[in-house]
């Protein structure tokens, strides 16, 4: 449920800072600016902002980083629009004294916080944009990026279907920016997988409004044998009702982006469609490493809920920013970028690297198939698909990134 | 000489025929009303001539130029001022700027932006405010106004173009019976004096036998009758179907007090 | 192609039209009555849903029938009704005073906050209904399986519009809905109770949305983005169709059901468009919708809407000028933050004032400025990143493309009036945001194009600043230059009286026009200063959240003045910017605050500023 958060600065304003942690001998708190979609997109952003307060208090318990500094979140809502972001990180930046800044959700608004960043020469941590282009063509040297993107995403699914004899296919994806590159590269990367597959239909539907039924009727008459599924959140749920209704799903292999996470998985609920092969984040499967199962159980008994892919996100980028400042044992934005290149991180899923080349951690995702258990919708087979196996190859992140 | 002439005006709206083969002339300095009951296409006549409506059929001619459905902004600049049933006026302006705004468009000014426009054509607007016997009152709002004065005013707007003729559309409709009696005079000392023609429509028929040099009586959008006042009182055609009968005059007379 | 997958296709698309009837139709009917422009409709749809996937549930535990299911979908319509009624009872009654354009805002503002109720009240997360008891399953027609619960949606907006029909014509009260529709004064000189009227016509056109959105759970997860997503849509029926005309809205849900349904397979990535393209065709062919009638000039002489007589600054005026002028001016002492806020302030002021300019100015009220905001932060940013100028002679061509759009748009604009000229402007912005959006090559589609900051002398926060406050103060200063000249008091002119000015020799439509054009290019300039300070352009500033903010702005610095937009510009950003690091429910305050302004300053702030002054504004 949602809580009624007022940010540390609300809390000065009504007069409550007296409340603020005593620590006189203690130094300053690092500060590091946090903005992202809370008011919008409250369902993926306030599991992720739980985990990283989360993740945040664990780092301190521990004795801080850098020798014993605390580390402190200041969370902002970004206004899911670019011109507010920059505001908002400029804000961060100038009044808050946030030594960086991490987060943005939606794609346009990372890119534009992202060019911000490289302007002002600040260290920008996305997290959850999932564009091609803020590692690619418009990436730069303070913006770097947690979460696996679009074509890695896109990349794990078609290995799963590799060799299958699956023949024609039909996309469907919503209409922006993520909907359209998963298309593009799951186009390119599907002959690869597949020889002689072609694509037979694509539909691209305005984001959170897909006409369901012409969609899928569209869809149906294209007689596809796959079908690769971008829509995720209230389209996916229509767009699920309206082909089991219609029986699009039968007898044909799908391949769908994200649905196997809990943010999508959860609404879904008993109309979760069987043996969809999905990337998504099955947490009460995850046995290795023990540290995931730890931060299972915190956050369920902090929260009383069950965590999402967002929390788990959240918890990842703490532990990374904990680790590069112990790194890095400086707040400089450059020395902080230096350290950065290639770091290795033990998080709660394992290793992830930033890799130096094109600033794209290796994060990975779970691949698996949608089951129905009980009334609840979960995966099966599911597998760690380690962002390192994914990534772009380098001569290809050499040429974009010159062009940039 | 003719003025403006209208030769076989007709109009239909649906299957209703307002006006049908409406022929008449109107000299310079003359006063020509067009009378006749309700729904007799006096309106739709006269919006033909000041180019509101285009007509289905027939010619309307100004000073020998062919006006027939120019729009009304091109029949203005051709040298015609409209006054309507009820007043037209710039609500927001003053009644200066009501003037100023006329003479304005009348120079072809309209597209200047950075001219002070309240500094504008003061003085001619003041002269002719001072004309219509509102110069004291040039500095209110319009919309303060009684309605009779907001009909003067309408008519120093319509003088700013130097109109040959102008279209008044019921002028003294709303009207107190004395202000009434005034305008009509105002209006036919300026037509005289500067040579004006003036076509009107009138319900209140002590105005137009005062001061209306012809008249054409329309019914059922077409001409019964036309003359002088004295023949058009004398026509039994016209005594019949409008003066005749006594009622007609009262309940226009009932009709005109509603309005007010 | 099948037949019998034509035929399905069909269906679907009646389907989709009758949801969309029965939406539509309640926002026809608070229109013709009210004449308020209702922005909070879509909310309504949104509660119908969330009420209804709570109670339906609850209600099909006692027992999976149908008829529980329908009990429960009305109950939610019914329930949602009453939310109308508490809207015109606690805050529409006391507004129907004001300018019908406050209304709208105000409507804006119960947007806001109900979108961060139904957060707090339901969660984030999105919540999905129970498919209706025997209407599960698909059926077959022909070779092809079709929902049943669509084939029973297909009656639905059939038999809504029979029962508006009895209502309208069997009832007392539809009479009067009717009656109000066609002429409002006269419904008030008959001695009907208005209150209790317009009550009952907020209950009726809640409870249709309500009814709408509760009929959609078995389709789609009550979620926190539907208000949105549905009221554009809503608002193209009712134009298409004729403001006020309930069978104009049956009439254009099944062109737009059909068009969409259709659509898809012709042109897969346009469909967020295409219903746009067709309101702006049907307006430019018929400018009062298909079944719409003629707006009913008034029959009284009635003060506009906006700029009176507009004076010089008097010594108060001159003094509040020259702080607010200081002030913008010694920003720059305070701290770095205050800067950018300034930065943006004014931008936002130019943008509000050149909107006011054909608002207040020019009686022409667009709901798409920012249209040309967006165009000409484009033009400016792909000067920059495309073909690699610097910023200056990008600014030069900003206002050049705002204003070029503008006249490109206004051409078509300009033979509208009132509402239908609205919803055309939006059309356009509409048009102008998916091209945008879908030119990728060019435009880098919704990721938008980084990379556009000003040259290196301009490069710090306080040297743009200062150039962002020469231009829009130079900019400001020449269009109230523009208001007090020939050219704006024709605007005004025509604006008071169209036939009093087309009879002094105006061409009315040429000069509103130029009008358009002149503010286009205004706002152009403003948005290609707003793309250098933010170093990236994105097609949200094009959209329809950035045009409404720009009306609310003017509004709450009021229209009837020629600076308020400035102070509303100012104030609208100061109470965003307030909130927005205290809370994530930040849209709930900006709502509440907008609703506080207009009960508090029904003028806007320029309004209480002249009361404070003791003189008419």
């Amino acid at each position: 449920m949602p809580r009624f958060s007022l940010s540390r600065r609300a809390l000065g304003a009504t007069g409550l800072a007296l409340l603020a942690r005593p620590g006189l001998a203690q130094p300053a708190p690092i500060r590091i600016g946090e903005l992202n979609s809370y008011a919008r997109m409250a369902a993926f952003a306030v599991p992720y902002r739980n985990a990283m307060q989360l993740a945040q208090d664990a780092v301190n318990a521990a004795g801080g980083v850098m020798g014993g500094r605390r580390i402190e979140f200041v969370f902002r809502d970004d206004g899911s629009t670019p011109g507010d972001a920059v505001r908002v990180a400029e804000e961060l930046l100038t009044r808050e004294n946030v030594a960086f800044i991490a987060g943005t959700f939606l794609s346009n608004v990372g890119l534009a916080v992202a060019d911000f960043a490289n302007q002002r020469k600040r260290l920008f941590l996305a997290t959850e944009p999932l564009t091609d282009a803020i590692t690619m063509a418009q990436g730069n040297r303070y913006t770097w990026r947690v979460r696996p993107s679009t074509f890695m995403q896109t990349k794990m699914l078609v290995e799963a279907i590799r060799g299958r004899n699956v023949k024609r296919w039909a996309i469907v994806a919503p209409n922006y920016e993520y909907g359209q590159s998963a298309a593009a590269n799951f186009k390119r990367l599907l002959p690869g997988a597949i020889p002689g597959a072609e694509i037979v239909a694509e539909q691209f539907p305005a984001l959170g409004r897909v006409d369901a039924g012409a969609t899928v009727g569209a869809l149906g008459a294209s007689r596809p044998d796959g079908i690769f599924n971008v829509l995720f959140g209230a389209d996916l749920t229509a767009f699920v009702r309206e082909g089991n209704t219609r029986g699009l799903f039968e007898r044909r292999t799908v391949v769908s982006l994200l649905t196997g996470e809990p943010e999508y998985m959860i609404p879904l609920g008993e109309e979760t469609p069987e043996g969809w092969i999905v990337t998504g984040y099955p947490w009460e499967q995850v046995e290795t490493p023990p540290a995931h199962k730890a931060y299972v159980d915190a956050y369920r008994a902090r929260f009383n809920d069950t965590p999402r892919k967002g929390s788990l996100l959240g918890y990842v980028t703490v532990q990374i920013i904990a680790n590069l400042l112990n790194k890095a044992n400086s707040l400089d934005n450059e020395a902080l970028i230096d350290a950065l290149a290639d770091l290795r991180t033990d998080t709660v899923v394992g290793p992830v690297t930033m890799r130096g080349l094109d600033h794209q951690g290796t994060l990975g995702t779970w691949v698996g198939e949608t089951t129905l258990r009980g009334r609840q919708g979960t995966m099966k087979n599911a597998r760690y698909a380690d962002g390192a196996d994914y990534l772009f190859p380098e001569d290809e992140v050499r040429a974009a990134r010159r062009s940039a | 000489m003719t003025l403006l002439s209208a030769d076989g005006l007709t109009k239909r709206f649906g299957g209703v025929l307002a006006a049908k083969d409406v022929s008449f002339a109107l000299n310079a300095g003359e006063m020509l009303a067009i009378i006749g009951p309700n729904g007799a296409g006096k309106s739709t006549t006269f919006n033909m001539v000041g180019g509101q409506l285009k007509p289905d059929g027939g010619r309307v001619t100004l000073a020998g130029h062919d006006i027939t459905g120019m729009p009304p902004r091109e029949v203005c600049r051709l040298g015609v001022g409209r006054t309507f049933q009820v007043a037209q006026t710039f609500l927001s302006f003053s009644v200066l700027g009501n003037v100023q705004m006329a003479l304005i468009a009348h120079h072809g000014q309209t597209r200047r932006l950075l001219a002070e426009a309240s500094a504008m054509h003061r003085e001619a607007a003041l002269a002719l405010l001072d004309r219509v016997g509102m110069a004291a009152q040039a500095g209110r709002p319009i919309g303060e106004l009684a309605y009779g004065d907001v009909k003067r005013v309408e008519l120093a707007i319509a003088l700013a173009a130097a109109p040959r003729l102008l279209l008044m559309d019921e002028p003294t409709a709303g009207m107190a019976p004395a202000e009434r009696a005034s305008l009509m005079a105002l209006v036919s000392a300026i037509a005289q004096r500067e040579g004006i023609g003036v076509l009107f429509t009138e319900h209140d028929m002590d105005a137009v036998f005062a001061h209306a040099d012809r008249i054409l009586v329309l019914v059922r959008g077409e001409i019964i009758a036309r003359g002088t006042p004295e023949e058009v009182r004398a026509d039994p055609e016209v005594q019949r179907v409008y003066l005749g009968h006594s009622g007609t005059r009262a309940a226009a007379r009932a009709r005109r007090a509603a309005h007010g | 192609m099948e037949w019998s997958f034509l035929l399905v296709q069909a269906l679907s698309g009646l389907a989709s039209a009758s949801s969309l009837f029965v939406i539509a139709s309640g926002l026809t009917i608070v229109f013709g009555v009210t004449r308020i422009v209702n922005f909070a409709h879509g909310s309504f749809y949104m509660l119908g849903a969330y009420v209804a996937v709570t109670l339906v549930p609850w209600l099909l535990e006692f027992d999976r029938s149908p008829w529980l299911f329908f009990a429960g979908v009305l109950v939610s319509a019914v329930v949602v009704g009453l939310f109308g009624v508490l809207m015109e009872v606690t805050l529409l009654r006391r507004i129907y005073r004001v300018p019908e354009l406050f209304q709208l805002l105000a409507t804006f503002g119960v947007v806001l906050i109900v979108q961060d109720l139904v957060l707090l009240a339901w969660g984030p997360v999105d919540i999905p209904g129970p498919r209706a008891p025997g209407l599960r399953h698909g059926v077959y027609i022909l070779d092809q399986r079709f929902p049943a619960y669509e084939l029973f949606l297909i009656f639905v907006g059939p038999a809504v519009l029979a029962l508006l029909w009895l209502l309208m014509h069997r009832t007392r009260f539809g009479v009067l809905i009717r009656a109000a529709t066609q002429d409002r004064e006269m419904v008030g000189a008959l001695g009907v109770n208005q209150a209790m009227l317009f009550t009952g016509t907020l209950f009726l056109g809640a409870a249709l949305a309500g009814l709408g959105g509760a009929l959609q759970i078995p389709r789609v997860s009550a979620n926190p983005q539907m208000d949105l997503s549905v009221i554009t849509e809503a608002f193209v029926v009712t134009v298409i169709g004729g403001m006020g005309s309930v069978p104009g809205a049956f009439l254009a849900a099944l062109l737009i059901g059909q068009l969409q349904a259709f659509g898809v397979l012709v042109f897969p990535k346009i469909t967020l468009v295409l219903v746009f393209l067709l309101m702006a065709a049907v307006l430019v062919v018929k400018p009062w919708g298909l079944l719409g009638r003629p707006e009913a000039a008034a029959g009284r002489a009635v003060l506009p809407e906006g700029i009176l007589d507009p004076r010089p600054l008097d010594l108060a005026g001159k003094l509040l000028a020259a702080v607010a002028l200081l002030g913008v001016l010694a920003l720059p002492l305070l701290d770095a933050y205050a800067v950018k806020v300034g930065t943006e302030v004014l931008v936002l002021a130019l943008a509000a004032f050149s909107l006011n300019f054909l608002v207040g100015n020019g009686g022409i009220v667009s709901f798409g400025h920012a249209a040309y905001f967006g165009l000409g932060a484009y033009g400016a940013g792909l000067l920059v990143t495309r073909a690699g100028l610097p910023m200056e002679p990008a600014l030069v061509a900003a206002p050049i493309v705002g204003g070029a759009s503008a006249a490109l748009f206004g051409f078509f604009v300009v033979r509208l009036s009132g509402i239908y000229l609205a919803m055309l402007t939006l059309a356009f912005a509409q048009i102008a945001y998916a091209v945008v959006f879908q030119w990728v090559e060019v435009t880098g589609g919704d990721n938008g194009l980084v990379g556009v900051w000003p040259s290196a002398w301009a490069a710090s926060r306080e040297a743009y600043h200062y150039l962002t406050a020469a231009v829009t103060v130079a900019a400001i200063v020449f269009l109230r230059r523009v208001i007090h000249a020939p050219f704006g008091a024709t605007l005004r002119a025509a604006r008071d009286s169209a036939q009093r000015a087309d009879a002094i020799g105006v061409d009315v439509r040429m000069h509103r026009w130029l009008g358009f054009t002149l503010a286009g290019a205004a706002a152009g300039l403003a948005g290609g200063l707003y793309a250098f300070s933010k170093g990236s352009i994105d097609p949200t500033l094009l959209g329809i959240p950035l045009s409404v903010d720009f009306l609310s702005m003017i509004l709450l610095g009021g229209i009837q003045s020629v600076l308020g937009s400035i102070a509303g510009a100012a104030a609208f950003h100061a109470v965003k910017d307030f909130f927005m690091p205290l809370t994530d429910h930040w849209r709930l305050f900006l709502g509440l605050s907008i609703i506080a302004m207009v009960l508090i300053f029904p003028r806007g702030l320029a309004g209480a500023w002249a009361s404070l002054r003791g003189r008419a504004a």
